[in-house]
């Protein structure tokens, strides 16, 4: 293994990286250094998805401590892409006065999730880990002249080390029983030896950083704060890379590292393992979830709130244990990620013209700009589960994939709660389109003297990206069989 | 070439957001004519033996890993229903003709709708059938919502809500068709044998779920709320083709997977189908809001369509079918009576506001409602109704019958009660769209009424094919 060979490998990482610190400098120099800022960053995303192409199909570096398969590769591309379209978000964002740091942030930010990603090893999941939350609180709290956002920030600090206390002490109970931090090897330990308090302990505090990332419930109290308060860009992030990247992870760790000890979930037939506890997750973030979110009034918060309903189905596909399952996961989980960057990407615009993220703010959106509302139709639909829309695919591969793995309808419990979840759901997302399409425009918007350009650049985004959601809708086999495929 | 009513309507749909207000019930107008005369052509050319069987028209695949094909299939069960859905399109879009705001969106969610339509008649795919069936809900939720009278928003959410959690069983139920059959291609799952187990609870979840959307009793309250909370279009979309749809996919999907589970809880829909037809009858008396009175008769009808499936023989099958054609003409055209014609005229649909009002320059109408109420009875008392449902079902029948006489003979009475001038009147006769949408209706409805047999001629081999039968 020569120098040359690891940094042909950690490529992608290595521009990433690379471009954050030339960003940093940029920024120093001047405060007007937003373009050139963000069109370095834009540069870098694209160069660091070019480094991921370039990769061999296949590598395995130091046990696991760097992996390149054609998921991780997959995943890494996701998550640029989702680092992108949030710098898309950045450009109109007034309050982020050092833009050239927010960005660089962002990067770092980025390149935690691409060792998440790409990683099968315990500890260097955990840096990755804690290279991303830092770099997510300081995100959130990043607009120093809104309370919020360092309410935001705190609350996510803290939640976010005390969780990560945990995942740590898990991930050493775990090396103290396996004597290793590579996935596959502590597989290996633990088909042999059969499930102990100890272990359970272990693999319970391990879950709970992740579940901590994904927002699923009891551990989501952070959510509704971070949404609401962070700056917009950093919650879009917080809500989609941090997600589909920690699900990546999840899903290796469970399904990999611990696969022996899966247990089981069926109704009649529980037995000790990881699967009863992501069931229990799952079960208490659907429920929690979508309850919760039928009593918000802002558009944010309810956001938060079904992101937990979304991460309780997402679970649902992990527990069901199976290649499919994986695989439906990776899929809704991407689906969720793009839906929620254009949702943010609304509440953006919608900020800039009426000052606030209210759903009586988007009262008679449809009136003032009916391309963003009808971008707004596609992504509440989307969430809720619509057809023509990915959500719907997706929830049809989830709950399908599950119906299959839990033999003989096993897991048709969690499945009935998420079908009775996503009815329950359908009316919190129409009361926002109701605002959108239904009632008249109650507040005066600012007759918008700063309908800049950064404004169109946003709304272009907004577009692709429910572009993308229709089209993923229309013709899931795009992105569904390379997932499959990957995932084997 | 029938699957082309389904990209055709798409496509209106997307092209009409693209050109300007004005234009939008042209394009509307063009594109479900378009979709209706396919319709008619299919039918005319169609040979009536390839009618037999769920014939393939379009299989690509869409999703290979998990077994998704885009398949669609015609036979005579769906091609009436395809006939009904671009008779009911058409004036429709006839009976909204002077919608006067937010055109472009009214007529691209009524698009939605009829699309939506086409597409769950034709499907041969559960995946595919689902998600058209799926995709009427909510374009349902914005024309009533936007566009609606009276209390339209909880109308519409309710009836949306309703919907949603019809679709909620009905996606339980397909899961666990396809977890079990590892196949969601209906002409291959129809062969699987599932186990009676399976079958004793998937059947009575499917078809609880699509019941829902066909106005089961006691699930039926969306729809007279519903009905009544629509713009005319709104309700003539609704009680023409969406509750069919209901009831067509519980004959085609529920009854023809699972023909076991449908065997043992046949009765008790048959139960449910008896007590929704005398209790909507029964409400419908009661009732002082015109449109109320054919919300609930519709329920009592889509009852009868029910009751119909519940025999589980040809004959009965194949009334239900001929049923669903029929009341999906007849209530598009109460509705747009009530609705359009003398709702938009006289701003009340109260029975008894409408006898105070001066109403002697509707005699046009009188005559017409008269003459509908007159061609139901025709349809009702058509020997078929006897032989398919029985003695006890004439009752039934003609409590109904009396119940929606009474309501508009009554109200004919009191209408001709006075005479007077009204100078408003004149400028409100009823326009050129709304004859031609009504004589559309009515053609198909006596057309119906005094020949079903080239109807039948098509439905009865389909029925005969499918596996449920005893």
């Amino acid at each position: 293994m020569s120098y040359l060979e690891l940094i042909k490998l950690a490529s992608p990482e290595a521009v990433v990286v690379i471009t954050a610190l030339v960003v940093l400098a940029v920024g120093l120099t001047s405060r007007r250094t937003g373009t050139i800022c963000s069109s370095i960053t834009v540069l870098g995303l694209a160069g660091a998805i070019g480094a991921v192409l370039m990769l061999p199909r296949n590598a395995n570096l130091f046990g696991g401590m760097l992996v390149i398969t054609p998921l991780t590769s997959l995943f890494k591309i996701i998550c640029l892409a989702l680092a992108f379209f949030t710098i898309c978000l950045v450009r109109s964002e007034k309050s982020l006065r050092h833009p050239g740091e927010y960005l660089a942030i962002i990067l770092l930010a980025t390149v935690g999730l691409m060792l998440l990603v790409g990683s099968e090893e315990l500890l260097m999941i955990f840096i990755g880990l804690e290279l991303l939350g830092l770099s997510l609180y300081v995100m959130a709290a990043f607009d120093r002249n809104d309370a919020r956002s360092a309410e935001a920030g705190l609350k996510y600090f803290l939640f976010g080390s005390t969780t990560s206390a945990f995942t740590l002490f898990g991930i050493s109970l775990i090396y103290g029983m396996s004597g290793s931090t590579g996935l596959a090897a502590i597989s290996d330990k633990l088909a042999a030896a059969p499930v102990q308090p100890l272990l359970a302990t272990g693999i319970i505090m391990t879950l709970i950083g992740f579940a901590f990332k994904i927002a699923a419930a009891p551990f989501h109290l952070w959510a509704p704060d971070v949404y609401q308060g962070a700056p917009i860009p950093s919650a879009a992030f917080i809500a989609s890379g941090s997600k589909v990247a920690s699900f990546v992870v999840l899903g290796k760790i469970v399904l990999v590292g611990f696969g022996p000890v899966h247990g089981s979930s069926a109704w009649h037939a529980m037995a000790a393992g990881w699967s009863p506890v992501l069931a229990v997750l799952a079960a208490l973030s659907i429920l929690i979830g979508n309850l919760v979110a039928l009593a918000q009034t802002n558009v944010r918060r309810l956001l938060a709130y079904s992101a937990v309903a979304h991460a309780g189905y997402t679970l649902l596909g992990l527990v069901a244990g199976s290649r499919d399952g994986f695989s439906a996961t990776l899929f809704y989980a991407a689906v969720y990620a793009i839906t929620l960057v254009g949702a943010f990407g609304v509440v953006a615009v919608v900020r800039g013209e009426t000052g606030g993220d209210d759903l009586k703010n988007f009262s008679g959106l449809a009136a003032r700009a009916p391309l963003l509302a009808g971008c707004m139709a596609v992504f509440m639909l989307s969430l809720a589960g619509i057809p023509p829309l990915a959500g719907f695919f997706g929830k049809f591969y989830l709950f399908s994939a599950a119906l299959r793995a839990g033999g003989n309808y096993g897991l048709l419990w969690l499945i009935a709660l998420g079908l009775f979840g996503s009815f329950v759901s359908l009316y919190y997302y129409l009361i926002v389109l109701k605002a959108i399409f239904v009632d008249q425009p109650s507040l005066e918007t600012s007759s918008s003297p700063d309908r800049s350009s950064s404004d169109l650049l946003q709304r272009i985004t907004v577009t692709v990206l429910a572009a993308a959601i229709l089209v993923l809708g229309l013709m899931p086999d795009t992105l569904a069989s390379r997932i499959l495929a990957a995932v084997s | 070439m029938i699957a082309w009513t389904i990209y055709l309507t798409f496509a209106g749909a997307v092209v009409l957001l693209v050109f300007p207000d004005v234009l939008a019930r042209w394009i509307a107008l063009l594109t479900t004519i378009a979709g209706f005369v396919l319709g008619i052509v299919a039918f005319v050319r169609t040979p009536v033996a390839d009618l037999a069987h769920f014939m393939t028209i379009v299989s690509v695949p869409w999703v290979p890993p998990l077994g998704m094909n885009y398949h669609l299939a015609v036979d005579g069960v769906s091609l009436t229903m395809v006939l009904v859905t671009g008779i009911s399109a058409v004036s429709t879009v006839l009976f909204s003709w002077d919608v006067d705001h937010r055109q472009r969106e009214f007529f691209f969610w009524l698009l939605l709708v009829v699309g939506g339509c086409y597409g769950v008649f034709l499907s041969a795919d559960l995946f595919l059938f689902f998600a058209f069936y799926e995709l009427v809900i909510v374009p349902k939720y914005f024309l009533i919502a936007i566009f609606g009278s009276t209390s339209k928003e909880y109308g519409a959410m309710k009836l949306t809500l309703y919907s949603f959690f019809g679709g909620m069983f009905v996606f339980a139920g397909i899961l666990a068709a396809y977890a079990t059959a590892g196949s969601l291609d209906l002409s291959q799952l129809v062969q699987f044998h599932f186990s009676a187990q399976l079958q004793s609870w998937a059947f009575p979840v499917l078809f609880l779920g699509f019941a829902v959307l066909a106005g089961i009793w006691p699930l039926h309250t969306w729809a007279p709320t519903g009905h009544v909370a629509a713009p005319t279009a709104g309700s003539m979309l609704l009680a023409g083709i969406v509750m069919k749809l209901g009831a067509y996919a519980g004959l085609r999907v529920a009854m023809n997977l699972f023909p076991e589970g449908f065997h043992a809880w046949s009765k008790w829909i048959a139960v449910l189908a008896v007590i929704g037809i005398v209790y909507a009858a029964a409400v419908a008396l009661r009732q002082h809001d015109l449109k109320f009175v054919i919300g609930y008769s519709s329920v009592s009808h889509m009852g009868f369509v029910l009751l119909g499936l519940a025999t589980a023989n040809v004959l009965g099958v194949s009334g239900a079918v001929l049923q669903m054609f029929s009341h999906g003409v007849i209530a598009a055209l109460l509705f747009a009576v009530a609705g359009r014609m003398l709702y938009r005229r006289t701003h009340t649909r109260e029975l008894d506001a409408l006898s105070e009002m001066n109403l002697s320059h509707a005699l046009p109408f009188a005559a017409f409602a008269a003459e509908i109420t007159i061609l139901i009875g025709v349809w009702k008392t058509y020997p078929i109704a006897v032989w398919i449902t029985g003695a006890g079902m004439v009752l039934v029948a003609a409590f109904t019958l009396r119940a929606l006489v009474k309501s508009f003979f009554g109200e004919v009475r009191m209408q001709t009660g006075r005479v007077s001038t009204d100078a408003e009147w004149d400028e409100q006769s009823i326009t050129l769209a709304e004859k031609c949408g009504a004589c559309l209706l009515m053609f198909a409805t006596l057309a119906v009424g005094l020949y079903p047999k080239f109807l039948l001629d098509r439905i009865m081999p389909a029925v005969e094919a499918m596996r449920f039968l005893k």
